[in-house]
């Protein structure tokens, strides 16, 4: 029998009613059915009934803590990683007090930018074990919201590698961060946090690549350069302990980068978890 | 019909790229303060103008792609992407050339300059992803990273804009004291409309190998299929 159906004739159809038509997912994601998930009424972000949206959200963020919880390996190898950048960079550039303050933001840079290569990686590493990845895919709910709650798990993965980056780099480089943490620490969170948009799509692109470890930093470093210009200067800026007016302009372009990736990737997620 | 129309074309392209050459190299008048060098910005202009039109075409494909799965468009977006690598990839070394002698330097992180290595990289993994991607899903992810690209393009550009700028300002449509000889302009639309000729004709010779390409692979699998069911 050339049934359409994969578990063939003779079984009861599930009712397809207008709202239900999102949440039976197709094998193959057709245009009709996209069609469908578009207006089924709590697929998508922005409607009233965005509690659901945010459940979804929580769910996928909560997964990946408890993971991260229970093996501690990203967090592990990611910090281990960043401090090595530090370690190293003390040999590459050996110099006085004053350089090595010019340089410090750079190399902050530098290790938060390669221990991201590495939580992103290890992020959808993950999720191909098992077919995760295509478990989540055939969920019924919007993919965007999928990515929003991986992205939120990266970001604060992320975050906590910077903070013992950031320790380490103090401890190394005997400069106290305090008196600039009250301007520092929210231009690393707002770059950081437009490059870990970036860098989860990136993330789920190069899953499904040969060679994805290389596949990743060479896909996403052109496009995440802004975010680190930004970064760099407005962190500099901080550091040195100019007046917030001098490097507000880096700290706005940082922000703008970051609605504008968050946005693509929502919009995007759904066709790079496609098939 | 399906050979004749290359042939042209091919025919036209290269009586124009010959004529444009001979424009470059005789017809137009020395430039004052540069000299020779400069004619070879009748080449680097048309460049870039090709290379970022195919990136525009790489773009619009990829959104056509992901709206109607058309694989045309996709097929499109691939030809224009390696054609535009190929003007993108002359266009960083012929600027080099000019630079050295007219700045004393072969190369600076200035907006424009760094914006074009950027567009280069992209086109560089864009290429590499559609040749790493496993089976089905090449288009789909190359098509989300066109997009991703081309979004990005503008911001590298705003935000390295802000360091001081070194590349010479446009020539043309700059104000007062800008504007061209009425010969230089001769050779310079001349050169970018043959230009424009080869890039077409490179995109189009690559799209028909792309699609007997596409033909011999699903002759391959449909004599295998045979070859399965005896």
């Amino acid at each position: 029998m050339n049934s359409p159906l994969p578990w063939g004739e003779g079984v009861p159809l599930p009712a397809l009613s207008p709202a239900g038509a999102g949440r039976v997912r197709g094998f193959a994601v057709t245009n009709q059915n996209r069609r469908a998930r578009l207006l089924t009424p709590d697929s998508r972000i922005l409607n009233p009934n965005s509690v659901r949206s945010l459940k979804i959200i929580a769910a996928v963020l909560a997964k990946d803590l408890r993971l991260e919880w229970r093996n501690r390996e990203t967090l592990a190898s990611v910090c281990v990683f960043g401090i090595l950048v530090v370690f190293l960079f003390n040999f590459a550039f050996e110099s006085g007090r004053e350089e090595s303050l010019r340089q410090l933001p750079g190399l902050l840079w530098v290790a938060f930018a390669f221990a991201g290569v590495l939580c992103f990686n290890r992020s959808f590493a993950l999720e191909r074990e098992n077919a995760c990845l295509e478990g989540m895919a055939l969920a019924p709910v919007d993919p965007g919201l999928i990515y929003l709650g991986k992205m939120l798990a990266n970001l604060i993965f992320l975050c906590i590698a910077e903070v013992v980056i950031v320790f380490a780099a103090s401890l190394w480089y005997n400069f106290s961060f305090v008196p600039s943490l009250k301007w520092f620490a929210p231009i690393t969170f707002l770059c950081t946090l437009g490059y870990v948009a970036v860098g989860t799509t990136f993330g789920a692109v190069a899953a499904n690549l040969h060679m994805r470890e290389v596949m990743l930093p060479v896909l996403q470093f052109p496009v995440a350069l802004p975010i680190f210009i930004a970064g760099i200067e407005a962190s500099t800026g901080a550091l040195k302990g100019d007046p917030p007016s001098s490097y507000m302009s880096w700290v706005k372009l940082a922000a703008g980068i970051a609605v504008i990736f968050i946005v693509l990737s929502y919009l995007l997620f759904e066709y790079v978890l496609e098939e | 019909m399906n050979k004749t129309l290359p042939t042209i074309h091919l025919l036209v392209t290269l009586v124009w790229m010959l004529l444009a050459f001979w424009m470059i190299f005789l017809y137009a008048p020395q430039e004052l303060t540069m000299g020779e060098v400069q004619r070879i910005f009748y080449i680097h202009a048309p460049l870039a103008w090709v290379a970022g039109t195919a990136y525009t075409i790489v773009f619009l494909g990829s959104v056509i792609y992901l709206w109607k799965h058309s694989p045309l468009a996709d097929d499109l977006a691939h030809a224009s992407g390696e054609v535009g690598f190929i003007f993108c990839s002359s266009l960083l070394f012929t600027g080099p050339l000019w630079a050295k002698p007219v700045w004393g330097i072969w190369w600076t992180w200035d907006a424009r300059l760094t914006t074009t290595l950027v567009l280069w990289l992209i086109y560089v993994s864009y290429l590499v992803l559609r040749r790493f991607a496993a089976g089905g899903q090449t288009q789909v992810l190359a098509a989300a990273f066109a997009i991703f690209g081309f979004a990005d393009v503008p911001i590298v550009y705003m935000s390295i804009r802000w360091f001081r700028t070194q590349h010479p300002s446009p020539v043309m449509g700059g104000g007062e004291n800008s504007g061209l000889d009425p010969a230089m302009l001769h050779v310079f639309l001349t050169n970018l409309a043959a230009f424009t000729v080869l890039g077409i004709l490179f995109v189009w010779l690559r799209y028909k190998l792309q699609m007997q390409e596409q033909a011999l692979e699903s002759a391959h699998a449909q004599a295998a299929l045979r070859g399965v069911s005896q």
